[in-house]
């Protein structure tokens, strides 16, 4: 399958997902909301360049705002990690070796530590901007704090379970 | 000129990042205001497909308890019919009524709308329900919505077939209700901490709360006819810098299950809050 037609599956199925599925979750607690459509930004191949990584970032988060009825939430994170992952990704992965030979980031492609970090870093950007642009709207310090760290730590848990379940081979870059 | 082109070239990246979170952020705040997005009557169409599908799918699994909520329903309404009274002299006929203008001469007020839920979420800050009943079988902006066991919302934008309420769960949401002890009014909110729970604000130090006690909707409000069910009183505040109680609340509708709701038109909306409106720019 081409890294075309398998981006536009993981679209559609990462909000489906997220809007079927874990927003029907019963909250638990006020803080606790299980957000993992953003994995799939994580996922997008290396080799794209930061204006069109944005751009799909924006639309990707503008698709799962309309679910919701929050325009512009979602998209504003999502703009956000797109634009903070080519960063994140040149300080922590050899650039030589892995982005010439694999095509998106893994475990497997860049290792247990440094995807880890690149996961959780992103994850909390993500859940903080999202998490502030709801503040500015009701202001309150505590739930602010609150819902950063606990969604934080259950997306995450979240994204190791999906990692686990659906481990992707890694696939070398062949010279066509 | 030519240096705005390369200064341009050389941070593209980050104007174009500046130019989609402004996008963004205008988006979010034109939409929370008025309710009224760009495109909301194409997503609407799609979005609102899918969950109409969804939702089918779903309503397999609730049939039990929605089964229950009907019958429950049922025989409230049956205990309200004319004929259980003795004296029919209840303001409540006007729900039953089908004709516009009744024997006796009064003139019906309220009507009820069967709606089907379509969309539901709970577990965000400000909440919206979908109903598959829209303009076209008229509903319209500021129509009260209520369950099966309590109120629901308020609607707030509607397309041709598909309409969008302002759930109780919403920051922004507010409805004005009464204890049915001894009418004494507050404005029904939330604090966006537990989808179970509401608050019910302003209610004077006078008024002898205990838990336990209803809460109805208010003679005051122009959308809701008075005495609907909201809750029960789960919690009391007293304020020590104000005169007023702030009352927890437990939600009588069971916003997880939701799948049938009425749409309540108030044929005299328009000039009421005309009426209550005008008063304002003076």
């Amino acid at each position: 399958m081409s890294t075309l037609v398998k981006n536009i599956i993981r679209f559609v199925l990462f909000i489906g997902v997220q809007v079927y599925i874990l927003n029907q979750i019963p909250p638990l607690h006020q803080f606790i909301v299980p957000y993992l459509y953003f994995l799939y930004i994580l996922w997008l191949p290396f080799s794209l360049g930061r204006f069109p990584l944005m751009l799909i970032a924006f639309f990707f988060g503008l698709s799962f705002d309309y679910f919701t009825g929050t325009t512009g939430l979602h998209a504003a994170a999502c703009v956000m990690i797109a634009y903070i992952r080519p960063f994140l990704l040149s300080l922590l992965i050899p650039k030589e070796s892995t982005e010439q030979s694999y095509v998106e980031p893994s475990i497997s492609s860049m290792g247990w530590a440094p995807y880890s970090l690149y996961a959780g870093l992103l994850t909390f950007i993500h859940h903080f901007y999202l998490v502030l642009l709801e503040w500015l709207q009701f202001g309150n310090f505590v739930y602010f704090l609150g819902k950063v760290t606990a969604t934080t730590g259950v997306s995450l848990m979240l994204i190791f379970v999906t990692e686990m379940l659906f481990s992707r081979k890694a696939k070398f870059r062949t010279n066509k | 000129m030519k240096n705005i082109f390369l200064f341009i070239r050389q941070y593209i990246n980050f104007i174009s990042f500046l130019l989609l979170q402004v996008v963004s952020v205008i988006l979010l705040t034109t939409s929370s205001k008025t309710h009224e997005t760009f495109f909301a009557e194409a997503t609407n169409a799609v979005t609102g497909n899918l969950n109409s599908r969804y939702s089918t799918l779903r309503s397999y699994f609730t049939l039990r308890e929605t089964n229950r909520q009907l019958a429950e329903e049922n025989a409230r309404l049956k205990n309200q019919l004319s004929g259980s009274f003795q004296a029919p002299d209840s303001a409540r006929i006007n729900a039953k009524d089908t004709t516009v203008r009744d024997t006796l001469g009064r003139s019906r007020k309220y009507t009820f709308l069967p709606a089907r839920v379509i969309g539901n979420t709970y577990t965000l800050q400000n909440n919206y329900l979908m109903l598959e009943r829209g303009a076209l079988q008229g509903v319209h902006k500021g129509m009260a919505v209520t369950g099966p066991s309590g109120i629901v919302g308020v609607v707030v934008e509607s397309t041709d077939n598909i309409s969008k309420v302002m759930s109780l769960l919403h920051r922004n949401s507010k409805v004005s209700a009464m204890l049915k002890k001894d009418n004494t009014a507050g404005s029904i909110e939330w604090d966006g901490a537990d989808p179970s729970y509401l608050t019910l604000k302003n209610v004077t130090k006078s008024a002898k709360v205990a838990k336990g006690d209803t809460v109805l909707t208010s003679t005051y409000s122009s959308n809701f006819p008075s005495h609907l069910m909201v809750g029960t009183v789960a919690g009391i505040t007293a304020d020590p810098s104000s005169n007023f109680y702030t009352l927890k609340i437990k939600t009588a509708t069971n916003f997880f299950t939701l799948q049938f709701v009425n749409v309540i038109e108030n044929i005299r909306y328009t000039e009421q809050v005309q009426l209550e409106n005008s008063g304002k720019h003076q």
